[in-house]
C-alpha cells in the first residue's frame, strides 16, 4: 500500500469514529422525542376509530369522519374554537402594549439599582406556577372569604359577587391574570431590544432638539418595530393553543363557568378525563394540532420572509 | 442635575412602582393571610395585615408534616434527577446538531425541530404513557413525560455551541488525538457555562412548577408532588386531614382552620423557589433573551 493511500484509509477511519461517536452522543436525544413526541404522532388515528381497548388502537374499528362529525355538531366546537381565538387575541394585543410600554418606562430609570429592583421584582409572577397563581385569585375573589368581597366590595356598601359561578366576570379575570403573570417576561423581551438601539441616534436628535416624545415616536418605536412583528407572528402561530393552567386552574375548573373559560386544551382534557370520550377527545386534538400546525408553518414562513433569520427556521 | 430628572422619569417611576406593587402584593394578602387567626379570616375575609396574628395554619400543617415532607421529598428528587439528565441529553443532541461536519445534519436538525410543529394531542400520548410504559401511579411519571429533553432547549444550545465555541479550539484538539466525548467533556462544556446554567434553570422551573404530568398521571397520594398537592387543596381543603395518619381515628388533632390552612400551604409551596430566585434571577432574564432570539 502506498504512503497516501495509507493516510487516506487512516483519514476515513478517523471519520468513521467521528461520525459514530456523534451518532451514540445523539442516541438518547432521539430517542426520547421518537417516544415523547413521533409515537404519539401516529396516534392521531384514534381520533377515526371507536376506540376499544379490548381489541387494541389497530383493531379498533374505523368509522371515519364520525367522531369529528359529531364534534362539529355540538355547540362546543363552536364555543371552544371561539374562546381560544379571542382570548389569543385579547392576550396578543394587550400583552404587547403592555410589555413595550413597560419596557420603554424601565428604560427611562437611569440609577442602575433602581432598574434592577424593577425588573427583579415585576419577573416575580413568570416564577411561579399557575397552581400558586390560582390561590391567589382565590384569595382575592373566594366568595366567602376573599379580600375584594370582604373588604373592597363592602367598603363600597356593595352586595357580594360570586365570582366563581358568574361566568361574565371570567373573559377580564383570565385576561388580567394573563397580563399579570406575562407582562414582565414579554416586557424583558423588548428591553433588550430597546439597549441595543444605538445611542447615536438619541444623541442626534437631542442635539437637533427633538423632544422626548418625538424620540419615542421616530426612534425607540421603529427600533422596536422588528421584534414585535416576530414576536406577533409567533403568537399568531400558537393562537390555536392556549394554556390549559390558566383555563382549568384559575376557574377552579367551575362547570358553572364553562361557556367563559372553555377552550380547545381543557375541551380535550375534560372529554378524555371526565367524560371518557376517547374519539371525540382526540378528534378536537387532531383539529386543534392540524390547524395549529398550518398556523405556525404560515406564521414562519411571513417571519423569515420579513425579517431574514428570526423565525423558528 | 435637576433638569436630569425629567417629568417623563417620574412619570416611568411612579407607574412601576405600582406594577411592582402589584406584582407583590397578592403574595403579600398570601402570607399575611395565613399568618390570620381563623376567627379573624371567617369574619374579615383574607386581608393584608392579620387582624388577629395567629399560627394556627402552620401549627396544624406541622402536625401533618408527613405529607407536606414526603411531597418536598417528591418533588426535590424528581427536580435534581429530571434537570441533570435533561441537561445531558440535551446537550449530547445539540452538540453534534452544532457541528458542520454531522452527516445527515438537515435531516436530523428536521427531525427534532419537527415536534415544535406538530404533535399527536393529549389522547394518543396519554394512552402511549400508560398503556404502553405502564407509568400511571410510579416516580417516572413526573419524571418522564414531556419535560425531559424540547427542541426549543436544543435549538438554544445549538446556537450557543455554533457562535461561541471556535471551530478551531476543537480541531486543535482533535489534532492532540482527543476523543470527541473528551472534547465535548473537557473543552466544549467548560466554554458553555453560561448556556448551561441557563437552560439548568429553565429545567428547575420546567419540573419545580409542574403540576401537569401529576394531574394526568398520578392518584395514588403518596406519590403527590408539592404542585399537586396544593392543587388538591385547592380544590378540597379537607384533603390534607383525610389522607394524614396523624389525627385520625383516635389520635386527637387540632381541629383544621381550613380558611387559614390554604393561604400557609400555598405560602410553603412557594418559598423555595422566593429564596432562591436572587441567586438565579440574572440566568432567568439571559434565559428569557436569549429565547427570545431564537423565537
Amino acid at each position: 500500500m502506498s504512503n497516501l493511500q495509507q493516510t487516506k484509509v487512516k483519514k476515513k477511519n478517523k471519520k468513521r469514529k467521528r461520525d459514530s461517536a456523534f451518532f451514540l452522543m445523539m442516541l438518547p436525544g432521539l430517542t426520547y422525542l421518537f417516544v415523547n413526541n413521533y409515537i404519539p404522532m401516529t396516534g392521531v388515528i384514534i381520533a377515526f376509530k371507536e376506540l376499544d381497548f379490548s381489541v387494541g388502537i389497530l383493531k379498533s374499528k374505523f368509522v371515519g369522519l364520525k367522531n369529528f362529525t359529531y364534534l362539529f355538531q355540538t355547540q362546543d366546537a363552536w364555543l371552544i374554537t371561539r374562546n381560544t381565538l379571542l382570548y389569543n387575541f385579547a392576550f396578543i394585543v394587550l400583552g404587547t402594549l403592555c410589555a413595550i410600554t413597560v419596557a420603554i418606562l424601565l428604560n427611562e430609570i437611569t440609577v442602575k439599582w433602581i432598574q434592577k429592583v424593577y425588573q427583579t421584582t415585576i419577573l416575580l409572577p413568570a416564577l411561579i406556577s399557575i397552581v400558586v397563581v390560582s390561590y391567589l385569585v382565590f384569595a382575592l375573589l373566594s366568595a366567602d372569604n376573599g379580600f375584594i368581597n370582604n373588604t373592597i366590595l363592602n367598603a363600597l356598601g356593595k352586595e357580594a359577587v360570586s365570582w366563581y359561578t358568574e361566568p361574565r366576570y371570567w373573559p377580564i379575570i383570565l385576561i388580567v391574570v394573563n397580563l399579570w403573570k406575562g407582562f414582565g417576561f414579554n416586557c424583558i423581551i423588548y428591553y433588550a431590544t430597546l439597549i441595543s438601539i444605538d445611542r447615536s441616534y438619541y444623541e442626534a436628535a437631542s442635539v437637533d432638539g427633538a423632544s422626548r416624545w418625538q424620540q419615542l415616536i421616530n426612534i425607540t418605536l421603529p427600533g422596536l418595530k422588528q421584534t414585535v412583528f416576530t414576536m406577533t407572528l409567533l403568537s399568531i402561530g400558537k393562537i390555536f393553543y392556549s394554556d390549559f393552567g390558566l383555563f382549568y386552574q384559575v376557574p377552579m375548573n367551575s362547570g358553572m363557568l364553562q361557556n367563559a373559560t372553555n377552550t380547545i386544551d381543557t375541551y380535550v382534557y375534560r372529554a378524555m378525563s371526565q367524560l371518557n370520550d376517547m374519539g371525540m377527545a382526540s378528534a378536537a386534538g387532531l383539529y386543534q394540532s392540524l390547524v395549529g400546525f398550518v398556523l405556525v408553518l404560515a406564521a414562519n414562513k411571513i417571519v423569515n420572509r420579513y425579517s431574514g433569520s428570526e423565525g423558528i427556521f | 442635575m435637576l433638569k436630569k430628572i425629567s417629568w417623563f422619569q417620574a412619570f416611568a417611576n411612579i407607574i412601576l412602582l405600582l406594577l411592582a406593587a402589584s406584582c407583590i402584593l397578592p403574595f403579600l394578602l398570601l402570607v399575611s393571610s395565613s399568618f390570620s387567626s381563623e376567627n379573624a379570616l371567617i369574619r374579615y375575609g383574607y386581608n393584608f395585615f392579620p387582624k388577629e396574628f395567629s399560627l394556627d395554619a402552620y401549627r396544624y400543617i406541622l402536625q401533618k408534616s408527613e405529607v407536606i415532607f414526603n411531597a418536598y421529598g417528591i418533588t426535590f428528587l424528581v427536580t435534581a434527577a429530571g434537570v441533570s439528565l435533561s441537561l445531558l441529553i440535551t446537550i449530547l443532541l445539540a452538540y453534534p446538531l452544532s457541528r458542520r461536519e454531522l452527516r445527515f445534519k438537515r435531516l436530523l436538525s428536521f427531525y427534532v425541530m419537527l415536534t415544535m410543529l406538530f404533535n399527536g394531542g393529549l389522547v394518543p400520548y396519554y394512552i402511549m404513557w400508560t398503556r404502553g410504559f405502564g407509568i400511571k401511579n410510579t416516580i417516572w411519571a413526573l419524571l418522564l413525560p414531556n419535560l425531559l429533553l424540547n427542541a426549543f432547549s436544543v435549538m438554544m444550545a445549538r446556537s450557543f455551541f455554533l457562535s461561541s465555541i471556535p471551530e478551531e479550539v476543537i480541531e486543535a484538539a482533535r489534532i492532540d488525538g482527543a476523543s470527541e466525548y473528551r472534547i465535548l467533556y473537557k473543552i466544549v462544556a467548560p466554554m458553555s457555562k453560561p448556556i448551561i446554567a441557563t437552560l439548568g434553570l429553565m429545567s428547575v422551573l420546567g419540573y419545580w412548577n409542574d403540576w401537569t404530568n401529576g394531574l394526568y398521571f398520578i392518584t395514588n397520594t403518596k406519590l403527590y408532588s408539592v404542585q399537586q398537592l396544593l392543587n388538591q387543596m385547592l380544590l378540597n381543603v379537607q384533603f390534607l386531614a383525610t389522607v394524614s395518619k396523624v389525627g385520625q381515628a383516635g389520635v386527637a388533632g387540632m381541629q383544621m382552620p381550613s380558611v387559614g390552612i390554604r393561604m400557609a400551604i400555598a405560602v410553603l409551596g412557594v418559598i423555595p423557589i422566593m429564596i432562591a430566585y436572587p441567586f438565579f434571577q440574572n440566568y432567568f432574564v439571559k434565559g428569557i433573551t436569549i429565547g427570545a432570539v431564537k423565537g
